[in-house]
């Protein structure tokens, strides 16, 4: 089991550093940059040397990517070029709402997706069955964007039932301990600020959610019916077990194989939706940040940090996947 | 009074927007207790869903049972399902024909066998363990305690069975059925097997209804036999007169199509021509015709009884002609 851990750390450092070069040079080759987002088409030849110089675009490219690649490994970012924070406080601000938010997310779709892809599996060809599959039609082909307008205008401007925008009222959870502000709330006991955070989540989070529910719903009802056909399930029913027991132990577990699976996989699609979600109830997370990155100046060191972060995210949770596979089913366990 | 009485079974399949297919078609048969049956014939004989419609197993759509299955008192067919699942286990136990995909690839196969007992007979896990790591030993599976926590694809293909067969009679049911329980297996794990089933099945005085297509299983085995043909049995005879003196061409071309050591070496083997799908139906005389030796005029027409309750053939091989 270390072996295959230690294994795959090195595959994902040589993942990381393959993306970084990529989009260090990815960055730099489209037109524009930092310079002209800042100082705008009017400023003088002199101003733009200066600015380059001060950024230290002057220099030849793969000197620039030689100091880039030291600094990424000593952990020094930089500072934004927009605001001339150090990046590592400007992404330390935002990371939590996006994780606050992604893992809403993810356990709306889970805790929905699995529950009634298996009860529309068990009602195979009914009424269920086929409203399930509508509705998750729907969920995968309505983009992020419109949904997300849709149910702000009418469960936030219609009938004031959510917050339109934003992580939490003002006046509230003044106290940030780690930026995750349900969890906050809960810390420091202020639970009103925790159930008041908890309640601008919903809308964000049930959007982003849509899609890896509609497919979690897809891939289990499918899974469960795969499994339902199997041998063994006949063996169990032969054993005279309870429907329960049958259920619970022996097609259930077999059925989320594929599910984990594509779990994992969906983290990149909400790593992709956040940015989309979290504009639509101005989040303030990692989402905006990426847009305001681009199209507020070009901030490379931001956007460099940003696309390395989301990389390791989306690697180390498909490692998880793969090691909760071995929890799941023995046949994958190394010896 | 039979341990069981099958009367008159029919399972007619029926997809939406195609013709009714009677998988079964009318099988009687009664099993008493402590004997063991065979069921005879080719794949697509109904022979295994036939054990499947005694079991309650057949899928809950699509197909329709009927007729009666009596154990004992009870017409398991009349049985709510719940019922069902009460006896499943425990009076009737079941073994499969693929040991692989028939064990569940994610649980030890201890709680395989362990959960049986804790459903029926309200043993603990821990004493369920216990119990279950004597049934291994019992059906020669070594090194049992080390097994109760391994993966059935740890096993091999006859240990695999074995702990099939030992989930089966866990709670000593006092009827086995036996689907083709040797066909996945290797000709040499084949006779273990065999012989296994027959001591356990002795020594507990368990019924067994053994399904198979390989003559030379019942041959080993069975005290009666039943050979089915498109849904019908179509003869019935204690094993040795059927070895001896088969009437019916079907059961003749089988037993002829076993190949011989004595033929000859150059000679072609046996068969039986044509396949199942060349049938005609039952109700316009008898299905076995377009592929029979013995064909004559009037076997075609009408529905061929079972004379005697024994042999269902308008012009069966004579007795005595056989060798």
């Amino acid at each position: 089991m270390v072996r295959v851990i230690s294994r795959r750390l090195i595959q994902l450092v040589a993942t990381v550093v393959a993306l970084m070069t990529l989009v260090f040079f990815w960055l730099r080759s489209l037109p524009g940059g930092p310079v002209d987002a800042l100082l705008g088409e009017r400023a003088t030849p002199q101003t733009r040397e200066l600015l380059t110089r001060a950024l230290g675009y002057d220099q030849p490219i793969w000197v620039q990517y030689g100091r880039f690649l030291k600094n990424v490994v000593t952990g020094n970012f930089g500072n934004s070029i927009r605001t001339g924070e150090p990046v590592t406080e400007v992404i330390g601000r935002a990371f939590p709402a996006t994780i606050e938010l992604a893992i809403a997310a993810i356990i709306i779709a889970i805790g929905l997706g699995i529950p009634l892809g298996y009860l529309a599996a068990k009602h195979r060809g009914r009424l269920l069955d086929n409203a399930t599959i509508i509705v998750t039609l729907v969920g995968i082909s309505i983009p992020i964007f419109f949904l997300g307008y849709l149910l702000k205008d009418w469960l936030t401007q219609d009938i004031h039932l959510f917050p339109p925008s934003g992580r939490i009222s003002t006046g509230l959870g003044n106290t940030d301990v780690t930026g995750f502000f349900v969890l906050d709330g809960l810390l420091t006991r202020e639970l009103d600020a925790s159930a008041d955070a908890l309640w601008h989540l919903v809308l964000p989070a049930f959007t982003l959610a849509t899609i890896p529910l509609a497919i979690i719903i897809r891939i289990t009802r499918a899974s469960v019916l795969d499994v339902l056909d199997e041998d063994y399930i006949r063996t169990a029913d032969a054993k005279g077990l309870r429907h329960a027991t049958v259920r619970k132990r022996h097609v259930l577990r077999n059925a989320l194989l594929p599910v984990v699976t594509t779990i994992g996989l969906q983290t990149g699609a909400l790593l992709a939706g956040a940015v989309l979600t979290e504009k639509v109830y101005n989040w303030g997370g990692l989402g905006t940040l990426i847009t305001d990155s681009i199209s507020g100046g070009r901030d490379y060191p931001v956007l460099q940090a940003l696309i390395l972060l989301a990389a390791i995210v989306f690697i180390v949770v498909n490692l998880a996947v793969d090691l909760s596979y071995a929890f799941i089913d023995p046949r994958v366990r190394v010896k | 009074m039979p341990l069981l009485d099958v009367r008159d079974l029919s399972v007619v399949f029926q997809r939406r927007g195609t013709r009714p297919v009677a998988a079964v078609d009318g099988v009687s048969f009664t099993v008493e207790p402590g004997q063991t049956v065979g069921l005879v014939g080719e794949s697509g004989c109904g022979k295994s869903v036939t054990s499947l419609a005694i079991m309650g197993l057949l899928p809950r759509r699509g197909n329709t049972v009927t007729g009666e299955v009596r154990f004992e008192d009870t017409d398991l067919l009349k049985l709510r399902p719940a019922e069902l699942r009460d006896r499943r286990g425990r009076d009737i136990g079941m073994i499969f024909q693929d040991p692989l995909s028939s064990l569940n690839p994610v649980i030890p196969l201890g709680l395989q066998v362990a959960e049986v007992l804790e459903r029926h007979q309200g043993r603990t896990r821990r004493e369920a363990l216990r119990e279950a790591r004597g049934l291994l030993d019992a059906v020669g599976i070594p090194d049992p305690s080390r097994r109760l926590k391994e993966f059935p694809h740890q096993l091999s293909g006859g240990m695999r069975q074995r702990a099939l067969i030992a989930i089966a009679l866990a709670c000593k049911p006092r009827l086995l059925i036996a689907d083709e329980p040797t066909t996945a297996l290797d000709v040499t794990i084949q006779a273990q097997i065999l012989t296994l089933l027959k001591e356990l099945v002795d020594n507990s005085g368990t019924a067994l209804v053994m399904i198979t297509h390989d003559l030379g299983v019942v041959a080993g085995l069975c005290d009666t036999v039943n050979v089915l043909y498109a849904g019908k049995v179509v003869e019935r005879a204690g094993r040795h007169h059927l070895f001896a003196a088969p009437r019916h061409p079907y059961t003749d071309g089988l037993l002829q199509s076993v190949p011989r050591l004595d033929a000859d070496r150059g000679g072609r083997l046996h068969q039986i021509r044509g396949s199942v799908s060349d049938n005609i139906p039952w109700s316009e005389g008898c299905a076995f015709a377009p592929r029979c030796d013995r064909v004559i005029d009037d076997c075609i027409g009408e529905t061929v009884p079972l004379l005697g309750g024994a042999l269902r053939c308008t012009n069966p091989v004579p007795k005595g002609v056989r060798v």
